[in-house]
């Protein structure tokens, strides 16, 4: 028995420090952002908010953070709305090993390295001139962002019993109906965390923005990227944290609003 | 559900009619490939047609032929980028895997409160940004900076941490660890924890059940994590372009250094297709252990 306990006692203080590592980022950025100096330096000898106060005003880190916004809001909605119709199409498709097929196609680009991605899309989009677009932005990142809802729906449609479907349809509701009533209200989990994902893969993204940015259009990660590359202003820190409160919001809610669907059920 | 049957349907019998011609018995609804055809629209057209445009390039740009390939191969300073690029993705990989196993043990035989936590401190890296920790890392790991300063109270240090492989390995270490822990919970956690007790009164002692029982039923949990892991680090950008240094440069730097600064669309598309050839061969014969590890877990289930 005292082995045991000194073998737990091992494993605790070694994830402990694990522990501490994967979060010591997160951690150090929100006080970071209180900073009264103008230099990186942590922990702060003092407190103020004008870094806050510099993020708000700054007309050019609002129109990232607009940017940033519009772009995703549009992602949400287009990458959810077509991932969930491939997840439905392959699920009922009867063919088995063409849809496999067609479903690895569709899930490529998480695979895919960016850059990769990144150089052939600046290569399209300059031919068209998409760069510097929010359409451009929006497709770009759809492109990353769909797979995942394709995934998360997948795995609520396997789950599905599809006798309900034919039940609905043998009392006569016809196609929509059928959808709207049954099918979605059962695969909703599954839709909500893809849209999540599908969020957080567009206001995060990078690699695909650096290169289909233009002087007139970035987005929030751009500009810090653009910013820690350049500078050491501790701007970068507040914009760090109102990204990371945006995201802990929105998956709260979406985690929040996904247990309360359970609780009625 | 509580809602009445529509207005006007026939209770007493099912209308057989409403089932169309063609699709299948049952189901109802839209064609799959009509459903299928806009995800598919998004990916011909900024998916395969800009990689395409990128491999086309690397044979074409600036002139027709192989020049680019015999530009990247012919010189020792591309390969030594091409094996930094595979040693780095390797050496996070071990790291990773040696990180996250225990932590992974550990999240299985706590309790669920503990497990809890644990769980949730794997999440929070997911939704904090990849450019947000790339930064914070900068910030920890500068020569006056925290972790400095802590080496410097035990006595160690200071060590250069930024700038260079250490630098690099922290921070993609930090990234790619969740992606590792997870797989090999989830694998882990399915593990049948009777069969190690069965071990232990059938004479074994604690780290030989450990080593012969549990960790062979959890290898596609470490293959999977593995495949994951490495396959992010080849083609990682952000990270080593802030933590790491220009002379020690990865694949994917020397990608945005070919098509961003010197305009050589032809060389960065070859750079692209060597590191997606590499990616894929990785995922295939990844693909075959794991089949071969899920094989293998056949016969011994078989034996037991």
């Amino acid at each position: 028995m005292k082995h045991k306990t000194a073998t737990q006692a091992t494993l605790w203080t070694y994830s402990v420090l694990v522990a501490i590592w994967l979060i010591a980022p997160t951690l150090i950025v929100i006080p970071l952002s209180f900073t009264d100096k103008a230099s990186l330096v942590f922990p702060p000898t003092g407190w103020s908010t004008r870094w806050y106060e510099k993020f708000f005003t700054d007309p050019t880190w609002m129109t990232a953070l607009g940017n940033s916004f519009t772009v995703a809001v549009i992602v949400v909605i287009i990458s959810t709305l077509i991932g969930t119709a491939a997840a439905l199409g392959l699920h009922r498709w009867t063919r088995r090993n063409a849809a496999a097929v067609v479903q690895a196609g569709l899930l490529a680009p998480v695979v895919v390295p960016a850059i990769i991605l990144a150089i052939g899309i600046y290569s399209i989009f300059l031919k068209f001139q998409l760069l510097g677009t929010v359409l451009g932005f929006v497709l770009a990142h759809s492109v990353l962002a769909m797979p995942f809802v394709v995934i998360s729906v997948t795995a609520a449609l396997a789950n599905f019993d599809e006798r309900l479907e034919t039940a609905a349809a043998s009392l006569g509701a016809g196609k929509w109906p059928t959808f709207f009533k049954v099918t979605l209200p059962l695969i909703i989990p599954g839709v909500v965390s893809g849209a999540l994902f599908a969020f957080v893969t567009s206001f995060d993204e990078v690699v695909l923005s650096i290169f289909i940015k233009s002087p007139y259009l970035e987005t929030l990660p751009v500009k810090m990227y653009g910013s820690v590359t350049r500078d050491t202003d501790p701007t970068i820190a507040a914009a760090a944290t109102m990204i990371m409160l945006i995201t802990t919001v929105i998956i709260v809610i979406g985690l929040l609003s996904m247990n309360r669907k359970k609780r009625v059920r | 559900m509580s809602q009445a049957p529509p207005v006007g349907a026939p209770e007493a019998q099912a209308p057989p009619a409403k089932v169309r011609p063609g699709s299948k018995p049952g189901r109802t609804g839209t064609n799959p490939l009509l459903l299928l055809l806009p995800a598919l629209a998004l990916i011909l057209g900024i998916f395969a047609y800009p990689l395409a445009e990128s491999m086309w390039r690397s044979v074409s740009d600036p002139q027709l032929g192989t020049q680019n390939y015999e530009w990247f191969f012919g010189s020792s300073g591309n390969l030594a980028i091409l094996g930094r690029t595979l040693w780095i993705a390797l050496l996070s990989m071990l790291i990773c895997l040696a990180l996250a196993y225990p932590y992974a043990y550990l999240m299985v035989i706590a309790g669920p409160k503990a497990r809890a936590a644990l769980i949730v401190i794997v999440l929070i890296p997911f939704w904090t940004s990849l450019m947000i920790r790339s930064f914070a890392w900068i910030v920890l790991l500068q020569d006056s900076g925290l972790v400095n300063s802590f080496l410097g109270i035990i006595g160690l240090g200071p060590y250069n941490l930024i700038r260079n492989t250490t630098g690099v390995l922290i921070g993609m270490v930090q990234v790619l660890l969740p992606f590792m822990v997870l797989p090999l919970y989830s694998v882990m956690s399915g593990v049948d924890m009777r069969l190690v007790q069965a071990a232990q009164s059938l004479g074994a002692r604690p780290a030989v059940a450990f080593l012969r029982v549990f960790v062979p039923l959890s290898m596609p949990g470490v293959v999977s994590g593995c495949l994951l892991v490495f396959i992010q680090a080849l083609g990682f950008y952000i990270t080593p372009a802030l933590l790491g240094s220009p002379s020690e440069m990865l694949i994917s730097q020397y990608i945005y250094m070919q098509v961003n600064q010197q305009l050589q669309w032809g060389r960065g598309g070859t750079l692209g297709v060597v590191l997606l050839v590499a990616t894929l061969i990785l995922l295939g014969v990844l693909g075959l252990m794991m089949r071969r590890s899920r094989r293998l877990l056949g016969d011994r289930g078989k034996l037991l």
